[in-house]
């Protein structure tokens, strides 16, 4: 059970979170522009590493905010956490 | 008559208090402070279970928690029976029966003991090998696999005891109170630390409590005494909390840890009542310390399971804590020093022990030369190559170890004994540590695991750690201490500790016997009877994985999770396949540490409180109308009305007749509502619905559709427009809390520039549905003021009203195709406005009715339902929806996917209504529909996904889904069912008023 550091609440047990899968995958701005294969890439495609990952999370019972997470998924260390729209902490 | 073996009084037994308990059926007696094993073995009694596979008689192993034999049933036949306890950590009070498990009819004369005459066929993986063909006859095995094997039997009566949770929050946990653990607590809490220690057993001070080796001194007093006057100073320590019988049963990540404490086990009866059992205490702690201590290790010998076989740590503990002598002439098995100890022990209290039989060459120690001083014989380099005795040890044999220790040699010792002590060294116990998530790293010369890498702030400490003697455990510790908690002085830096202890150790981790492997039982894992034979056998086979081994051979597998013997297991299959011990690595130790009752795990999550539920504001109402009531999400819906002891079809014809030939109402408070407000708010609702929004008037309502991504609907309901920049959202009772958060989702991550709030006020209205041709006169009875003329308010349009002083929101729309409003106040309210409405109605007959009826009279008009006749699969197209998809708007969520390559199939599976050629025959929900009969294999077109018999229409109605559909229009099809073939034909899915000219009637 993670300890998981809200960036508008704080430290808080996982149980009041949700993940919210892969972070840093933009919804394309103009969907009607692209092939069936680049709107597959969008809709379908995500990353399952062993190892550092970016991720989106979610205060479900809280705040309710959506954040991002940087997450070593071989021994769930959390390595960073930063507010929606902020620029990923280099790695 | 049953022997005493009660030797001299321990301080931890008192025999001023006599305890009678049952075992068996047979009443014995015991003191205060006994464990049911104590208490048993006092009495002589060391038979007290079978083997799982070979029905073998075993007896007790050890003295806590680590038991793999002494599993017993603890008061059978009543409604606190609990199964598979270890008679080892049972306290005996007043009162207490148990039984011993695994046994037919007696664990004295067990039919099942024939297995082990047959055991040559009981290979590993006899049961995978055997019962696995034919297949068909799985049901047959199992029923006797059942009968004969079965652990306890469960409870079948409710459980009498109430169960907690609680949350706690500590700077520092210390898990385990042997020296180390009261030493590490004591000094956490004086520097400040906020300060929890936990201990698994009753007593605090682990094994040293009872450490009398008069060559070990701590400030010049033996370790017991010292540990003691420390124990004594721990009362006096603020921020500390002590919790005895409390077992940590999980390690998580980031220091979460979960224990339970044991309240009311050790209680007579009537002291047990009205009393919290056990409390899982959920720990979150900044800092661990690991003080878990080490379990002695058997060793692995021809027939090493008999009753009277014990741990040497185990009998040493009996006789010093218990003052118990678990036989008349003992016998000790060792590689180490350690048996030494428990034979000065034994001696020191004037127990016989015959000899001492050590693997190793020599030991020059002085505990060692006390033993020789004693006049007990040691065999030095000798082995035990078999034992005998069937239900009690009677006497070994012994012969000399080759240099090499893989054979025997010379002539057979017989050595007659009662009780064998085994000391095969020390694992760390590092259950917990593993759980954690951290790495351990295999000590060649040791030969432990060890704490290696940590992945949360926490320290192992003591011989969990790798310290085994005295000098090293407070040297390490004292260190570690200072590290971890960063404090620059303890109150043990200036203590002289002096020691007798050698290390010295000869590692063999399956011992020969004059026999061939073959003809032996070398047991490895006691509870699930797993002899080295067995995992060599695995080997042979093939098996090279340890966790295909440990599955194959069910070595580990058991209740104890082969605390003993994992450490010989991972040992022998190293020796066999010539690999290093590190190399091969170590079963994974999953929670719990120890078995936990379900109560613990569900705590006060019983009953009524098993999960949430809702309830509407005319609940009450409902229930005093004797409405049956159905589960939507967690909302408890009325689903029917019945009068008169209906059925449940009588009621929702009669229901459904009255809706649409006066006047019906529907508590639909429980559609979920969001409150949307914001500049962008129409820009928002043109990207999350498949529809346009800007033009939409302010006070008109309108239907929406919402997609996922992907195209397939997700959600719907009706949204009105209540000012400039206010919109008023329903959304279906059970998405409405995915709804909401789909559409924060895409508020703040995708189109953080919109102005957009949303609330979610679900909770704050109430509302009731009024529905049917005379719903408009009792409107009017109950707000005469407003103007309900379909000029002023139409079909699909909001007026804002009082009912009496009550403000009100009211939308006229319909979900049955007639016309009606949507009532909606505060939800305080909503009673009120429940009761006005039915007796305004009362002239026109008006007829409450449930959620069955709204599905009926909705699928009547061919209205989907989200959830029922979609699935994940369906996009509006699908649904001959078409209409609702804006061809205008460049963009909404899932647009995109309206035309990849697989939505645009025509053959996809599309929603139809369904009329059967027997209009009386109503179709199975979920029924399949093809377009052949005397076809095998026959393609599946589709399912029926709604069907009711529509009273209005007085003949049966169904909704589908069929591949291709949309072009089947009057076709015939089957639904095959199990004893009969039902004719159908493809109809337009809106059967009832096809024109809407009832909506304004
Ligand atoms: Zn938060």
């Amino acid at each position: 059970m993670f300890l998981i550091n809200c960036p508008y609440c704080g430290e808080r047990d996982q149980q009041e979170f949700k993940a919210g899968g892969e972070a840093h995958i933009e919804r394309p701005k103009q969907p009607t522009e692209l092939s069936d294969d680049e709107w597959a890439e969008y809709l379908f495609m995500r990353k399952n590493i062993k190892g550092v990952q970016f991720e989106r999370w979610n205060h479900a019972h809280g705040c309710r905010k959506w954040f991002n997470m940087v997450r070593d998924t071989s021994n769930d260390e959390i390595k960073a956490i930063y507010k929606m729209g902020e620029k990923p902490p280099s790695q | 008559m049953t022997k005493n073996l009660r030797v001299k009084s321990s301080e931890y037994i008192d025999e001023t208090n006599r305890i009678s308990f049952k075992f068996n059926g047979k009443t014995y007696h015991g003191f205060k402070g006994d464990t049911l094993a104590s208490a048993l073995l006092a009495n002589d009694v060391h038979l007290v279970a079978r083997s799982f596979k070979y029905h073998r008689p075993r007896g007790i192993m050890t003295s806590g928690s680590e038991e793999p034999n002494a599993i017993v049933q603890v008061n059978p036949g009543t409604n606190r029976t609990e199964p598979n306890v270890r008679a080892t950590e049972v306290e005996i009070y007043e009162g207490l029966e148990a039984s011993s498990q695994n046994c037919w009819p007696s664990v004295e004369f067990d039919i099942g003991g024939i297995n082990n005459f047959l055991s040559p066929f009981f290979p590993a993986g006899f049961y995978y090998k055997t019962f696995m063909w034919p297949a068909s006859f799985w049901e047959k095995y199992e029923f006797f696999i059942r009968h004969s094997a079965g652990l306890g039997k469960s409870p079948t009566t409710t459980d009498p005891d109430i169960y907690d949770h609680r949350n706690v929050h500590c700077d520092v946990l210390v898990v385990g109170a042997g020296i180390s653990g009261i030493m590490a607590a004591k000094n956490a809490a004086k520097n400040n630390f906020k300060t929890l220690l936990v201990e698994e057993k009753n007593e605090l001070g682990g094994s040293t409590i009872y450490e009398n080796n008069e060559f070990n001194k701590i400030d010049n007093k033996t370790p017991s005494e010292w540990l003691k006057k420390e124990i004594e100073e721990l009362k006096n320590i603020k921020n500390l909390e002590i919790k005895t019988r409390t077992s940590v049963a999980a390690y998580h990540q980031y220091n979460y840890l979960l224990a339970r404490e044991n309240l009311t086990d050790h209680l007579e009866a009537k002291d047990k009542t009205n009393k919290i059992r056990q409390r899982l205490l959920k720990i979150r702690a900044k800092k661990v310390i690991l003080a878990t201590g080490a379990l002695e290790r058997p060793l692995i010998f021809n027939n090493n399971d008999r009753p009277g076989i014990m741990l040497s740590s185990a009998i040493k503990k009996y006789s010093e804590f218990y003052g118990v002598a678990c036989g008349s002439k003992n016998v000790f098995f060792t590689n180490n020093d350690s048996a030494y100890e428990s034979a000065i022990s034994l001696y020191n209290k004037g127990i016989n022990v015959e000899a001492i039989i050590d693997i190793r060459e020599q030991s020059e120690s002085k505990i060692v030369k006390k033993v020789k001083e004693a006049g007990i014989k040691i065999y030095w380099s000798h082995s035990i190559v078999d034992t005998t005795g069937y239900k009690r040890l009677n006497s070994i044999s012994i012969m000399k170890l080759s240099n090499d220790g893989t054979s025997v040699t010379g002539s057979k010792i017989s050595i007659s004994c009662d009780c064998l002590g085994v000391a095969g060294g020390w694992t760390p116990a590092v259950h917990l540590y593993t759980q954690s998530g951290s790495k351990l790293k295999f000590d060649e010369e040791k030969k432990v695991f060890l704490p290696n890498q940590n992945t949360s702030e926490q320290i192992s400490v003591g011989s969990c750690g790798g310290d085994f003697k005295i000098d090293e455990i407070i040297k390490n510790l004292n260190q570690k201490l200072k590290d971890t908690l960063n404090i620059n002085e303890t109150d043990f830096d200036s203590i002289k500790v002096e020691i007798d202890q050698e290390n010295s150790k000869r590692n063999i981790w399956l011992l020969p016997s004059d026999k061939p492997i073959g003809k032996t039982k070398p047991f490895v894992d006691y509870q699930n009877d797993a002899t080295a034979k067995d995992i060599k056998l695995a080997l042979r086979e093939g098996f090279r994985s340890i966790e295909h081994v440990k599955r194959y051979t069910t070595t580990g597998m058991g209740t104890d999770q082969g605390k003993l013997g994992n450490m010989h297991a991972l040992g022998i299959i190293a020796d066999t396949a010539g690999v290093k011990m590190g190399e091969l690595g170590t079963t994974t130790f999953r929670p719990p540490y120890t078995p936990l009752t379900f109560g613990t795990i569900v705590g006060r999550n019983v009953g009524k409180f098993f999960d949430i539920f809702r309830r509407t504001p005319m609940n009450d109402w409902h229930v005093e109308n004797k409405a049956e009531f159905e589960n939507v999400g967690q909302w408890k819906r009325a689903w029917y009305y019945p009068i008169n002891g209906e059925t449940m079809h009588q009621a929702v014809q009669r229901e459904s007749k009255a809706a649409r030939e006066s006047a019906g109402i529907l508590d639909a408070s429980t559609l979920g509502k969001i409150d949307i407000q914001g500049s962008d708010a129409s820009e928002f609702l043109n990207r999350v619905y498949t529809n346009a929004w800007s033009k939409l008037a302010i006070g008109k309502c309108r239907y929406g559709l919402m997609l996922n991504e992907d195209g397939m609907v997700y959600d719907d309901g009706v949204t009105t427009r209540l000012g400039e920049n206010h919109y008023i959202m329903t959304t279906t009772t059970g998405g409405a809390a995915n709804v909401l958060g789909k559409l924060e989702d895409y508020l703040q991550t995708e189109w953080p520039e919109l102005d957009v709030y949303l609330t979610s006020v679900t909770d704050h209205y109430a509302t009731a549905s009024l529905c049917g041709p005379n719903s408009k006169k009792i409107l009017k009875k109950i707000i005469p003021d407003l103007d309900l003329s379909d000029e002023n308010f139409p079909h699909m349009s909001f007026k804002e009203s009082k009912i009496g002083n009550i403000q009100c929101r009211i939308m006229r729309i319909s979900f049955t195709g007639e016309h009606s409003y949507e009532i909606n106040v505060q939800a305080s309210y909503g009673k009120d406005l429940w009761e006005k409405c039915i007796e305004a109605g009362k002239e026109f007959n008006i007829t409450p009715y449930g959620t069955e009826t709204m599905h009926l009279l909705r699928a009547e008009k061919g209205f989907i339902i989200v959830g029922q006749d979609t699935d994940g699969t369906m996009t509006p197209i699908d649904l001959q929806m078409d209409w609702i998809v804006s061809k205008k708007k460049y963009d909404f969520i899932g647009k995109r996917s309206l035309y990849r390559s697989d939505t645009i199939r025509e053959d996809r599976k599309q929603l139809v209504g369904l009329l059967t050629d027997d209009p009386n025959i109503v179709l199975e929900e979920g029924a399949q529909i093809v377009s052949e009969l005397n076809q095998s294999p026959v393609e599946m077109l589709g399912h029926v996904t709604s069907s009711y018999f529509s009273p209005n229409l007085k003949k049966s109605i169904a909704l589908a889904v069929v591949r291709g559909g949309k072009d089947m229009m009057g076709k015939k099809l089957f639904v095959p069912m199990e004893n009969k073939n039902i004719n159908v034909t493809v109809a337009n899915p809106v059967f009832y008023d096809e024109k809407n000219e009832r909506l304004n009637a």
